[in-house]
């Protein structure tokens, strides 16, 4: 038992993908603790602190929250593990319906759908929360990791989110959400914000993830996202293979991403520091280009543009010159030789056909940084450079307040 | 005791479904939505197979209705779950039994249940979050409502006495502001000779519609399956995915007109992976007959998509 520790700490040095460098729980599990808490949550009252100790908790079905105003806390998110390794029931480890909830210090892993749901609901804290699928990046890991979706007023902070087969932090149809100093690696999206509106991203980690940060926009949803501002994020190295399920969103993402806007408006890129992604450091596109539906006939409402995108004042180094995807291959190859890179920022070039030509979709302020419009709706026959087109500049977005508590 | 059109399906487990209202008490019909029932109301809903002698469980019973089998030697009762109309709404409770007892069991359960010598099947009693899970159909604020107890489920002969369920309770007092018999909705049976569609949509609406509604926990993803008038897109048809991670079994759209075989909504039914499956919770078996039923409808579809 010594020696296995040992060994571990030891191992944990060297990898970054390890979760813990802190002495690990024991590896005992507390099947009396197990049922303590799932009893917890089934009889919560309002105000109730449930407390997990120290230890790995073992659970065959998912776990349900409903009741508002539930703390739950653990001693940090290398010592309170909630293990789903024999799960057999249910789409998720914890699935959240409740308002004025607080989630801290522990770590959900290896869940057979999602780690940590939480539908609907106002003032969310998720709060050093680490989920991992601890086999590494797999097809049959579960979709999300951090998982809030119709909540508003929603903070995500210090947490970790390792191996989603899908979005390690995954923000969706929600308002007023802060997203800070997280850390999300090998998953096929790190971090997403989707059909959100005021989201502020800033102070994460990200690499190792196919994609890096992803701010999208999908059809069929009543909240059309906007007004997202990723800043200061260390955006590094999102080169991993994408082993998304195809068919999903993600799985259309090349391996390479740095940040990703997809079909989404009003969104604001500075200061990050956004390095060796192989594709591109950042990729903005419509609907139209990403790879994972090919349809043209979108409900009317749906407005597949990007538009007003604002990337100033961040530092690129690397990148461009392992594209991720075919045509983007031939791109490089035919705009920068063989041994070229794509510059930092690559666009699909596609814009509304009902708004005026001149119209600035993307305004660059940003050095020496490029973009490249791919020329994706002409099968990529002219891709180009014309920064006249994106010498402009946008009124910034305020920051994000987040109310309740 | 009543029964519904068309039934959600929990790994082929028989029920046996009583209501009961207090004395001087009475319901108020409602077209679409729950009937509005008195406090004080409770509703029941065993579940139990039958058996063969060596006590496994049979997924093909039949019952007759008749209550006496459930007494009987050769059936293994499972689960009662009650909702009771208090004074603040909808209570659920899940009870488990153990051989002639039933207790409470407000965290659910996992049974594990020999099918046959070398077969067994996991089997979820929901607990009582996961009772409103699917009773909270309105997921925005949580009220917990009865799923089958509404006029087009309803709108059938009684098994037993084989009478019109809706003119019994109607005669009972049970019921208020029925209309016309012939005015009143009716959903078929899976098994039945109804139109195709109109099977579909019933088999949906119960199976799906309690989540995937415009007020559902589902209403994340876009998919609408409850029976109200519903365009095709939020249907299903040409619908892209919203997050159903691996859920999507490869394929782009919930629906692809005339190919069930490239449809999501097919694989999730057939699918028995709890990362991939629908519905999420309360079964875990494919339902054989009701994955045929929407195979067969979405291949029954015409149109393409771009």
């Amino acid at each position: 038992m010594q020696f296995r520790t040992v060994l571990t700490m030891s191992l944990c040095v060297t990898l970054a993908a390890c979760g813990g460098n802190t002495e690990p729980p024991p590896a005992v599990s507390s099947t009396n603790f197990s049922d303590t808490l799932r009893t917890a949550l089934e009889t919560a009252s309002e105000g109730d602190v449930i407390d997990i100790p120290t230890g790995t908790f073992e659970f065959k079905r998912s776990l349900t929250l409903n009741t508002d105003g539930v703390t739950i806390r653990g001693a940090g998110m290398d010592k309170s593990i909630l293990s789903f390794k024999g799960q057999i029931a249910g789409a998720e480890g914890l699935a959240v319906n409740a308002s004025n909830f607080t989630i801290e210090d522990l770590a959900i892993q290896d869940t057979i759908g999602d780690a940590l749901k939480v539908n609907e609901g106002s003032n969310i804290v998720i709060r050093r929360v680490r989920t991992e699928w601890t086999r590494g990046p797999n097809v049959n890991n579960g979709a999300y990791g951090i998982y809030p979706v119709q909540t508003t007023h929603t903070l995500i902070e210090d947490s970790v989110a390792i191996g989603a087969s899908d979005a390690g932090i995954y923000v969706g149809q929600s308002q007023h959400v802060v997203v800070r100093n997280n850390r999300a690696e090998f998953n096929v999206a790190g971090i997403e914000i989707e059909n959100t509106v005021h989201a502020d991203v800033y102070g994460n980690t990200a690499t190792n993830n196919t994609g890096g940060i992803l701010v999208f926009n999908m059809p069929q949803i009543p909240l059309r996202g906007h007004s997202t501002r990723v800043y200061n994020n260390d955006i590094i190295s999102n080169n991993t293979k994408n082993f998304a399920a195809p068919g999903t969103a993600v799985s259309g993402v090349p391996a390479g991403a740095g940040i990703v806007i997809n079909s989404n408006d009003r969104v604001e890129v500075f200061e990050n520091r956004i390095s060796n992604n192989n594709t591109a450091n950042i990729l903005v596109s419509s609907y139209f280009s990403v790879n994972y539906a090919g349809q043209r006939e979108l409900a009317t409402e749906f407005d597949p543009y990007p538009e007003e995108i604002f990337i100033y004042d961040n530092e690129f180094s690397g990148g461009g010159s392992i594209p991720g995807r075919d045509e983007l291959v031939r791109v490089r190859d035919s705009v920068y030789g063989v041994d070229g890179a794509l510059p930092d920022i690559i666009w699909d070039g596609i814009v509304n056909p009902n708004k005026a030509a001149d119209l600035a979709v993307i305004c660059v302020d940003n050095g020496s940084a490029e973009v490249l419009n791919v020329d994706t709706e002409n099968q990529f026959a002219n891709p180009r450079v014309n920064m006249d087109n994106h010498n402009c500049t946008m009124d910034k977005l305020p920051p994000v307040v987040l109310g309740g508590r | 005791m009543y029964d519904l059109n068309s039934a959600l399906f929990t790994d082929y487990a028989l029920k046996l479904r009583t209501i009961h209202l207090p004395q001087h008490s009475s319901g108020r019909y409602q077209p679409f939505a729950a009937f509005d029932l008195p406090t004080g109301t409770v509703i029941s809903k065993t579940f139990f197979y039958q058996t063969d002698t060596n006590g496994n469980i049979k997924l093909d019973g039949v019952w007759n209705g008749d209550p006496s089998e459930l007494g009987s030697e050769s059936t293994r009762l499972i689960e009662t779950r009650l909702l009771i109309k208090q004074e603040h709404g909808w209570d659920a409770l899940p009870y488990v039994w153990h051989g002639e007892d039933a207790d409470l069991a407000i965290t659910g359960a996992l049974l594990s249940l020999p099918v046959a010598p070398d077969r067994r099947i996991n089997y979820l009693v929901p607990s009582r979050n996961q009772c409103a899970g699917c009773h909270a159909t309105n997921h925005s604020n949580g009220e917990i409502l009865p799923i089958g107890i509404k006029a087009r489920h309803l709108n059938r002969k009684n098994p037993v006495t084989h009478q019109s369920q809706l003119l019994e309770w109607q005669n009972r007092g049970w019921l208020s502001h029925i209309p016309k018999l012939t005015e009143i909705p009716r959903n078929a049976p899976l098994d039945g000779s109804g139109e195709l569609a109109h099977r579909a949509r019933s088999y949906l609406d119960i199976n799906c519609g309690h989540c995937h509604s415009t007020t559902g926990a589902a209403d994340t993803s876009g998919l609408f399956l409850d029976y109200r008038p519903h365009d095709a897109a939020s249907l299903g048809v040409c619908k892209p995915p919203i997050a159903a991670g691996k859920g999507t079994g490869g394929h782009l759209y919930s629906i692809v007109p005339g190919k069930a075989n490239e449809s999501i909504l097919s694989f999730r039914m057939k699918s028995e992976d709890p990362a991939s499956m629908m519905p999420e919770l309360g079964r875990s078996l494919s339902h054989t007959q009701g994955a045929k039923l929407i195979d067969e409808w979405i291949d029954s579809l015409t149109g393409q998509c771009r």
